[in-house]
């Protein structure tokens, strides 16, 4: 008998030399000279993961306890793979393109980066797979006592072995596991240490069958027919677990956390898919070959009463066969560890990147541009998880006390992980699946699962058994394994019946009835449609100054050489010189997908947007604009405001630069009024005194005449020179006014007396006196020379045979009007307009002025705060001059 | 803004069209990939009979253990000869085209 030191011995030899072999690994793959570390065989060897201890030893114990149906747990993943085309092909692409770390980062990924969903998941998942640790724990235990009951010197102590196992196993995947920081990257070492694990419970399965079936039973034909003639010999199965587990296990398959390592995290070449989509199931056939043979065979040969989990062991044991009970141990000791190895590893990644980096994350206040490295805290926070889900297992495994109830574990863990399956799905191949759709099926489906299920099935009194006699509350359609009063149901079929449909259901019903938010939509095109495009979501909007907070940020993730390297690469790329690429979009996205590969995608997506500031919320806006229809009215209605405002200012230019041609046009013709103006007194005046000085013989009257005609011109133009100035003077508004009291009519008598003195034709004028004593307080000069001015034009231009002018007083609220009206034929209707402009004269024949004098009295009249107008509907010319009486009020 | 619209604008100046039709090599790897997309379900079918079986509470006569094993891994057997054929096929005959290239056929 070998004792249980040999025992220790060899498998500390085993232990040592998986070491070395994964070092080894690493070491050669750092190289870059291991084309076979990446090869199909490896790929299809490290799938094998999906058999664990429980596979190794129950297989045999499922057999002798229901007969074929063991096999269902082999055919589920055989069918999975025999179809990659279907979804394997898909969920590797997507899990290379977007460089996932795990399950729970894939559907955080693809419901909108959720970290909500992704905490969901790995909650679910360390719940599923810890009592599933706890299982291996106890087959290597169980294992070990079977070579200790044997050996003489029993010193064995069962709970000090799971311990020291539990922790070599924790220390082995923190060495191996958490090597670099990279989940994306491939851990070579662990991959080739699996893999030379699958290959010794292989040969080991394989050795104790042929011994079974050659060594013991003598031939194919005999073991056969002992076969048929054991207990297990006929043809019994219950159908709906049949169908139910078989298609457990091909959804265990995919969504399992480990298995999704080495599938998906691990793989590195698709095309690896093709190979083992045969060689997969060949193993698989081959693991479950001589099972029914050795469970046939050890009911024979062995007492009754002894464990069928351990005919693997026991039976060449009880034959004396050592060394082949030995490889037998190394393969169940291969199958438990590689399991346990791999999946702490995607259990620690999961809970490190969903749960412990986000909450540390936001322990820091600061956010992504925290000072320190933080690869030193993902890669401790990874560790620490894998302590703390090897010490779950092992508490597990101490309060369960091991045995029958642990057994059951493992399909129990399945139906639990199953349900990450409709959201899984769904997000691969309908786009309108939605985060909360995919939150509300995984919820449904947990709570039911862990209803009907995990919490009847673990044993123990968590399940009370008035709960189970009467259901929930007392309610009998709550009964946990008779839901809605369906009796009669295996449990396992009952449960996932249950929770798999109520799971769909939820994810499909509030998935149609919600909207999906503009990241998930985009994200749901990338998954879907991943083969026709394989880029990433855009939108990130950086500017120069961000790169290099990233490039802080990305040192402290990826390592300060790895992030130079990046950035440099990257800025080559973009053809600039410098080691700062400029934060475009693209580089943004690579370097997203770049830190994904290290804490997960929704971290990574919250860490940029910390940097870049406020972008995923810009990217949110951009996509609105642009998926959404109601947000695309909303945006050109916008624009349509924006472009009537452009329209508008445009508008006032146009008018702007009018008005400016307008007075440009009017100075230009001023001008030239003006020099014309000027210049006929100046003619004249130059003429007659050319006149005076060169003609010799010229009567005394002649030259009187002609002195008077230059004194009349230049008193003409002296005249014109003031009304210009007077006018430029009123125009810029420098004109003091001198205020002073006095009566309306006083000013109308100066006014007629200057305006008619020297005239030679005599007007009448009609007054009324009575309304004329109107006290006014004003600039009387100035008003006094309006008036004058517009009496002169009356006696001037009334071309009435006995012209006479009327002026008539009144105040029309609160103004004093007075208007002034004479009986010739007024001024033609096209020249009334222009009649108060600069130089404006009605008849060119009878100019008198310069035709300055109503501008004169229009400008004079708006600054005493009135005005002058042309009066229409009268039969002469007539004018009304206005002010404000206000001066009036005043005065008294 | 996303790359993949969900109304195709059909823009004929930017997408090309492929061939409507592929010649003979491509023609029979589709159908060959055809055919490797159908054998799952058909491995479902065959793994389903046993179901049909007659099992001992109704059968005075049932199933021998030994020929369900023999059916069970002679059609498990089958399934991985015939993946193996479809993916070499495939690749074989993918060889001068992209294997993972676009679906349409």
């Amino acid at each position: 008998m070998a004792s249980l030191n040999v025992l220790v011995l060899v498998c500390l030899g085993y232990v040592a030399l998986l070491f070395l072999v994964a070092f080894a690994a690493d070491r050669l793959a750092a190289t870059g000279r291991s084309t076979w570390l990446r090869s199909p065989l490896i790929y299809t060897l490290s799938l094998s993961i999906y058999c664990t201890a429980w596979t190794f030893y129950g297989a045999v114990g499922y057999a002798a306890r229901s007969g074929l149906e063991f096999v269902t747990i082999y055919v589920g993943p055989t069918l999975v793979m025999i179809g990659w085309w279907w979804g394997l092909r898909k969920l590797v692409r997507i899990g290379r393109s977007q460089r996932v770390t795990s399950i729970a980062d894939l559907i955080s990924s693809r419901y909108g980066k959720s970290n909500t969903l992704a905490i969901c998941v790995t909650i679910l998942a360390v719940i599923g797979v810890t009592p599933y640790i706890a299982l291996q724990l106890q087959s290597i235990t169980l294992s070990f006592s079977i070579f200790a009951e044997a050996d003489p010197q029993n010193s064995y102590n069962e709970i000090a072995s799971v311990f020291w196992v539990a922790a070599g196993l924790a220390v082995f995947a923190i060495l191996f596991g958490t090597r670099n920081l990279d989940a994306n990257e491939r851990h070579h070492g662990v991959v080739t240490a699996v893999a030379i694990e699958a290959v010794v419970k292989l040969i080991a399965l394989l050795a104790v069958g042929i011994f079974v079936v050659w060594g013991i039973a003598g031939g194919v034909g005999p073991t056969m027919a002992r076969i048929d003639a054991s207990e297990i010999g006929q043809w019994n199965i219950d159908r709906g677990r049949w169908a139910t587990i078989t298609f457990l296990a091909a959804a265990a398959f995919v969504c399992l956390p480990r298995m999704f390592q080495v599938m998906v995290v691990e793989n590195d070449d698709e095309r690896h898919l093709r190979t083992a989509a045969w060689a997969f199931p060949l193993y698989l056939l081959l693991m479950s070959l001589f099972v029914v043979p050795i469970a046939v065979v050890g009911l024979d040969l062995m007492p009754e009463g002894s464990n069928p989990d351990l005919f693997v062991l026991t039976v060449p044991l009880s034959q004396g066969q050592q060394g082949l009970a030995m490889l037998s141990f190394l393969g169940g000791f291969s199958s438990a560890t590689s399991m346990v190895i791999v999946a702490a590893m995607a259990l620690s990644t999961m809970v490190s990147n969903h749960i412990v980096m986000p909450i540390w994350l936001s322990a820091q206040g600061t956010g992504a541009s925290v000072s320190g490295d933080v690869r030193s805290v993902v890669l401790l926070a990874r560790r620490v998880s894998i302590a703390v889900i090897m010490a779950f297992g092992y508490f597990y495994y101490r309060l369960s006390g091991g045995g029958a109830a642990l057994a059951a574990i493992g399909l129990i863990a399945f139906a639990g992980i199953a349900q990450i399956l409709p959201a899984l799905v769904g997000g691969l191949f309908w786009r309108g699946a939605t985060r909360s759709g995919a939150l509300a099926g995984l919820t449904v489906g947990f709570v039911l699962w862990l209803y009907t299920l995990l919490l009847p099935g673990i044993g123990g009194e968590v399940m009370p058994a008035s709960v189970m006699q009467n259901g929930l509350f007392g309610l009998s359609w709550l009964k946990p394994q008779a839901l809605f009063g369906i009796e009669g149901l295996d449990p396992m079929v009952h449960s996932v019946m249950w929770s798999l449909s109520l799971n769909v259901a939820a994810f499909c019903v509030v998935s149609l009835f919600g909207f999906p938010s503009p990241i998930e939509r985009l994200q749901g095109a990338q998954f879907v449609n991943v083969f026709d495009h394989s880029a990433g979501p855009r939108g990130w909007v950086g500017s120069v100054a961000q790169s290099e907070d990233l490039m802080i940020m990305s040192q402290r993730i990826l390592g300060a050489h790895e992030a130079q390297v990046f950035f440099h690469a990257e800025a080559q790329r973009q053809g600039g010189r410098g080691h700062l690429p400029e934060p475009t979009p693209k580089f943004l996205e690579r370097l997203e997908r770049e830190l994904a590969g290290s804490v997960g995608a929704a971290t990574a997506h919250a860490m940029i947007g910390q940097i870049v500031g406020g972008s995923s919320v810009s990217v949110e806006d951009l996509l609105a604009v642009a998926d959404e229809s109601a947000q695309l009215l909303e945006y050109s209605s916008q624009l349509e405001a924006k472009s009537d405002e452009l329209s508008r200012t445009a508008r006032q230019l146009r008018e702007a630069n009018e008005k400016l041609t307008q007075i440009s046009l009017q100075k230009d013709a001023f001008l030239s009024q003006v020099s014309h103006e000027l210049r006929t007194p100046m003619t004249s005046i130059r003429a007659f005194s050319e006149i005076l000085r060169d003609t010799e013989e010229l009567s005394p009257d002649e030259q009187t005449r002609y002195a008077t005609i230059i004194h009349d011109e230049a008193l003409r133009l002296t005249r014109l020179l003031d009304d210009l100035l007077d006018l430029s003077v009123l125009e810029n508004g420098q004109v003091n006014l001198n205020m002073d009291d006095g009566l309306l009519t006083e000013v109308l008598d100066r006014a007629i007396s200057t305006a008619m003195t020297g005239a030679s034709r005599q007007m009448r004028i009609l007054r009324t006196q009575g309304d004329e004593r109107i006290p006014v307080h004003s600039d009387l000069d100035r008003l006094t020379q309006v008036f004058i001015n517009l009496i002169a034009n009356a006696r001037k231009y009334c071309d009435a045979p006995a012209p006479e002018l009327t002026i008539r007083v009144h105040q029309i609220a609160g103004k004093v009007v007075v208007d002034m009206i004479d009986n010739g034929n007024g001024i033609p209707h096209d020249s009334r307009k222009l009649v108060f402009e600069k130089f404006a004269r009605v008849s060119a024949e009878r100019a008198g002025g310069a035709g300055l004098g109503l501008a004169i009295c229009s400008e004079i009249m708006q600054r005493l705060g009135g005005d002058i107008t042309y009066l229409n509907g009268h039969q002469g010319a007539a004018f009304r001059v206005s002010f404000p009486a206000s001066y009036q009020l005043a005065a008294q | 803004m996303t790359d993949q619209p969900e109304i195709d604008p059909g823009d004929p100046g930017q997408v090309s069209h492929p061939p409507v039709f592929l010649e003979r090599q491509g023609y029979r790897r589709r159908r060959l990939m055809d055919a490797a997309r159908l054998l799952p379900l058909i491995g479902a079918g065959l793994f389903a009979i046993p179901l049909l079986w007659p099992g001992t509470d109704e059968t005075d006569a049932p199933y021998s253990l030994s020929s369900a094993i023999t059916y069970i891994f002679g059609t498990w057997a089958g399934l991985i000869v015939l993946a193996a054929v479809f993916g070499y096929g495939a690749r074989r005959l993918g060889r001068s085209s992209d294997i993972a290239g676009s679906e349409p056929d």
